[in-house]
C-alpha cells in the first residue's frame, strides 16, 4: 500500500512530458563506440587470422583464391616443417629466453628508478627524465656497432646476454616512465601507513606499493617482451650463430617458400600473444574499482 | 604506555616562506588524551606526522616514554595512528587492513584474528570483514583505519581528524564510543581535530594552534572559559565569543569602560588603561536578559535553535550574540537589557589581543 501524500484540494501541476530524447543520444554515441571498437578490432585481427589460418592449411589450399573462411583442409605440415628447420627451435628458445630476461632486468633496474621519479623531488629531475628517453633517440645501429665490439672484447659476443643487454637498454626509458607514473598513483601515504605499522621502507614497499602497481608493471612488461621479440637490428648485430627467431627467420626467409613463410609469421606472433593473454589478469585491476 | 614531551619542533616545508609548525612545546603525561585544535593549515597534521616520525623537524626535540625518537624510523616508535585520509591498504581486505600491524609485528594468526573481530565489533565493521575497502562507504573506511590502529597497544595513539567523514548521528554516537574506549586502552593519545565540540568533549586538555604557533593549551573547560586571546576566544564556541571595543573612563573613581554612550564597569585593575581602548569578550550564554542595568540593545535577529534561541542585538554599532531560552520571543526592533556579570566578562587588550588577568 502507499500513502498518496499529494495534497487533495490543490491538484497536482502538470507535468511536462518525460524528455527521452538525451536517453536516445547517449545510447546511440554508445552504440558508434562499439561499432568503432568492431572495426579497430577486426583491422587489428584480421591479419593474424588470416596468417592463423595460412599457416595451418594444406599447400595446395593456400594457392585457392577466393579462401574459405575455414580451410578445407588442416595441414600442420607447413608449420611442423618450419619448426622442423634447423635453427628454428633454437633460436624461438633464444628469443623467449631474451625477452623474458629483458622484462626481468628492466623492471629491477627501470622500476627503483621510476619510483624515485615519483615519490622524490631532486635537482635535474626534467632534465633526467629527458636524458633517459635520449637513449630511443639513436638509431640502434649507431648504438649496436660499438656495442658489438664490446661485446667481443668482453666475450659475451654472440649469446642470449648480449641480445637481454641490448633489449634491456632499448627498453628501460619506457619502463622508468611507465612505473613512474604508476608509482604516482599510488598514494604515498598508503606507504606512510605501512611504516608506522611496523614495515621498513622496503617492505612497505613490497607489501603495499608493488601489489597496487601490479597494472602498470604489467603493462610495463608486455611493452618490452614484444619491444625484445620483434626487435630485430640490435639482435642480428650482436649475434650470429644464437640467432633470436626474427633474426633466424629472417636469414632464412629468402629461400624459402610460402607456406614457410606463413608458418614463420605465425610462429612470431604466437609466443607474444601468449604473452600479452598471461599478463592481461594482472592489467586489469585485481581489486575491483581503480586505485584507491 | 608513556608519555610523550615535544621540545621547540619547528618546521618549514621545503619551498615555504612560513613555518608549518614554530617552536611548538607540548608535555602529555602517561594516558592523557591531548586533542590538538585548530583551524584548517594551522600545522595540525604536521606536527603528528613529527610525532610519527614521517616528517622530519628542523628543530627540537620528541621524548617518548623518556626516549629520544626526534630522528627515529616510525617502525622503531611503538605508535599507531589513524590517518586524515584513512590510508586504507585498497590491496587488503577489511580484516587484513585491521591485523596489518599485528602480523608485521609477528603476532600469531590467531591473536591476529581474536583481535581482529574484537575491534570489529567495537567499530561494527563485523559484516565487512571480508570486503576490500574499495566496497566501503568513507565512514566504514575511516571506522577500518580507526580499528587498524586501536588494535595495536601501542604507546601512543595518534588520530588525525578520525571522526571527520561520518554523519552528524553516527559521529555523536562514535564520539562518546571513543572516549569511553580510550579510557578504556589507557592510551596516550594525540588526537587532531579541527572541529571545537570534539576537542571540548574528548580531550583532557585541549591544544589551539594557529598559524603553525601554540597559542594556549589547558583543560576544556579553562580553554572555553578564559580563552588566552581573542582568537581561541572566536575560534572557541557555537556562536563564538562576543568581542566589543570601549574606552576606559573614571566615572565617580570607578573606571569604566564606554562603548558610546553605554557602559559597563571595568575591574580597578584596569584603571590602568584610562583613556585607552579595551576589549571585552564575553560569551553568548553568559548574557543574561534582565529588565535593567547592563546594557541597551536593540534586537536585530532572533534564530530558534531548538535547544535555545540565539538573539543578535546591536550595542550602539557593534554586535552581540546572545543566548536566549528557546521560549523567549520578542520582535525585531525591540530593545532589550543585557546584564553582562562582571565573572564571565574577559579583557583584552586591543594591540595584541592577549587576554588580560585581572584578578
Ligand atoms: N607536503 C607539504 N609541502 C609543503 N607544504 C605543506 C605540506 N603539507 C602541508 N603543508 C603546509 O603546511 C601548513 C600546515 O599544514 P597541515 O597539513 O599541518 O595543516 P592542518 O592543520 O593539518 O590542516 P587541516 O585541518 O586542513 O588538515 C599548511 O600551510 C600547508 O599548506
Ligand atoms: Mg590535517
Amino acid at each position: 500500500m502507499t500513502i498518496d501524500v499529494r495534497d487533495p484540494v490543490r491538484p497536482a501541476p502538470m507535468l511536462p512530458p518525460v524528455d527521452v530524447a538525451p536517453l536516445r543520444r547517449a545510447r546511440l554515441r554508445a552504440t558508434g563506440v562499439q561499432a568503432a571498437c568492431v572495426a579497430v578490432s577486426l583491422f587489428m585481427a584480421l591479419p593474424i587470422v588470416l596468417i592463423g589460418l595460412a599457416a595451418v592449411s594444406s599447400r595446395a589450399a593456400l594457392a585457392e583464391f577466393p579462401k574459405p573462411l575455414v580451410p578445407s583442409e588442416f595441414a600442420l605440415d607447413s608449420l611442423l616443417s618450419f619448426l622442423r628447420a634447423t635453427g628454428t627451435l633454437p633460436a624461438l628458445g633464444n628469443s623467449v629466453l631474451a625477452g623474458l630476461y629483458a622484462v626481468f632486468w628492466s623492471l629491477v633496474v627501470g622500476a627503483p628508478a621510476g619510483y624515485a621519479l615519483a615519490r622524490h623531488a631532486f635537482r635535474g629531475k626534467d632534465a633526467y627524465q629527458m636524458f633517459i628517453l635520449l637513449v630511443r633517440a639513436l638509431p640502434i645501429v649507431v648504438l649496436s656497432v660499438p656495442l658489438a665490439t664490446m661485446f667481443l672484447r668482453l666475450d659475451v659476443y654472440d649469446t642470449v646476454l648480449a641480445v637481454t643487454l641490448v633489449h634491456t637498454a632499448l627498453a628501460l626509458p619506457t619502463t622508468v616512465l611507465i612505473t613512474a607514473s604508476i608509482f604516482v598513483s599510488v598514494p604515498a601515504d598508503l606507504e606512510e601507513a605501512a611504516q608506522v605499522f611496523g614495515c621498513t621502507r622496503w617492505q612497505a614497499a613490497r607489501r603495499v606499493v608493488v601489489p597496487l602497481a601490479l597494472p602498470g608493471l604489467a603493462a610495463s612488461s608486455i611493452f618490452t617482451f614484444v619491444l625484445s621479440w620483434n626487435e630485430l637490428l640490435g639482435a642480428t648485430v650482436v649475434t650470429l650463430g644464437h640467432r633470436t627467431l626474427p633474426a633466424q627467420v629472417l636469414t632464412s626467409l629468402a629461400e624459402a617458400s610460402v607456406a614457410y613463410r606463413f608458418a614463420g609469421g605465425f610462429a612470431l606472433i604466437l609466443p607474444a600473444l601468449l604473452f600479452i593473454f598471461v599478463m592481461r589478469r594482472y592489467l586489469l585491476n585485481l581489486w575491483g574499482t581503480t586505485l584507491r | 604506555m608513556a608519555e610523550l614531551i615535544l621540545r621547540d619542533l619547528a618546521k618549514t616545508y621545503p619551498g615555504a616562506s612560513t613555518r608549518a609548525t614554530d617552536d611548538v612545546s607540548l608535555d602529555v603525561a602517561d594516558g592523557e588524551f591531548m586533542v590538538l585544535l585548530g583551524p584548517s593549515g594551522c600545522g595540525k597534521t604536521t606536527l603528528l606526522r613529527m610525532v610519527a616520525g614521517l616528517e622530519l623537524p628542523d628543530a627540537g626535540q620528541i621524548v617518548i616514554g623518556g626516549k629520544d625518537v626526534t630522528y627515529l624510523e616510525p617502525r622503531r616508535r611503538n605508535l599507531s595512528m589513524v590517518f586524515q585520509s584513512y590510508a586504507v591498504f585498497p590491496n587488503k581486505k577489511v580484516a587484513d587492513n585491521i591485523g596489518f600491524g599485528l602480523r608485521m609485528r609477528g603476532v600469531p594468526a590467531d591473536g591476529v584474528r581474536r583481535k581482529v573481530e574484537w575491534a570489529a565489533d567495537l567499530l561494527q565493521l563485523r559484516p565487512y570483514l571480508d570486503r576490500y575497502p574499495s566496497r566501503l562507504s568513507g565512514g566504514q573506511r575511516q571506522r577500518v583505519a580507526v580499528a587498524r590502529a586501536i588494535v595495536m597497544d601501542a604507546d601512543i595513539l595518534l588520530m588525525d581528524e578520525p571522526l571527520s567523514n561520518l554523519d552528524a548521528l553516527l559521529r555523536l554516537n562514535f564520539r562518546a564510543e571513543l572516549k569511553k574506549l580510550v579510557a578504556e586502552l589507557g592510551t596516550t593519545t594525540l588526537y587532531v581535530t579541527h572541529d571545537q565540540v570534539e576537542a571540548l568533549s574528548l580531550g583532557d586538555r585541549v591544544a589551539v594552534l594557529r598559524d603553525g604557533v601554540l597559542v594556549q593549551c589547558g583543560p576544556p573547560g579553562a580553554v572555553y572559559d578564559e580563552p588566552a586571546d581573542e582568537f581561541v576566544g572566536g575560534f572557541l564556541g557555537s556562536p563564538p565569543m562576543n568581542f566589543l571595543t570601549g574606552t576606559v573612563c573614571t566615572d565617580e573613581g570607578r573606571p569604566r569602560v564606554d562603548f558610546g554612550g553605554q557602559s559597563v564597569p571595568v575591574p580597578a585593575a584596569l584603571s590602568s588603561y584610562h583613556g585607552k581602548r579595551l576589549r571585552l569578550g564575553i560569551r553568548p550564554e553568559a548574557i543574561q536578559l534582565g529588565d535593567g542595568g547592563g546594557l541597551r540593545g536593540e534586537l536585530q535577529v532572533l534564530e530558534p535553535l531548538g535547544a535555545s534561541a540565539l538573539l543578535t542585538t546591536d550595542v550602539c554599532g557593534q554586535t552581540i550574540k546572545v543566548q536566549a531560552p528557546a521560549t523567549f520571543r520578542a520582535e525585531p526592533g525591540r530593545r532589550l537589557a543585557l546584564r553582562l556579570p562582571v565573572d564571565q566578562c574577559r579583557w583584552y587588550d586591543p594591540e595584541t589581543s592577549l587576554l588580560l588577568e585581572v584578578r
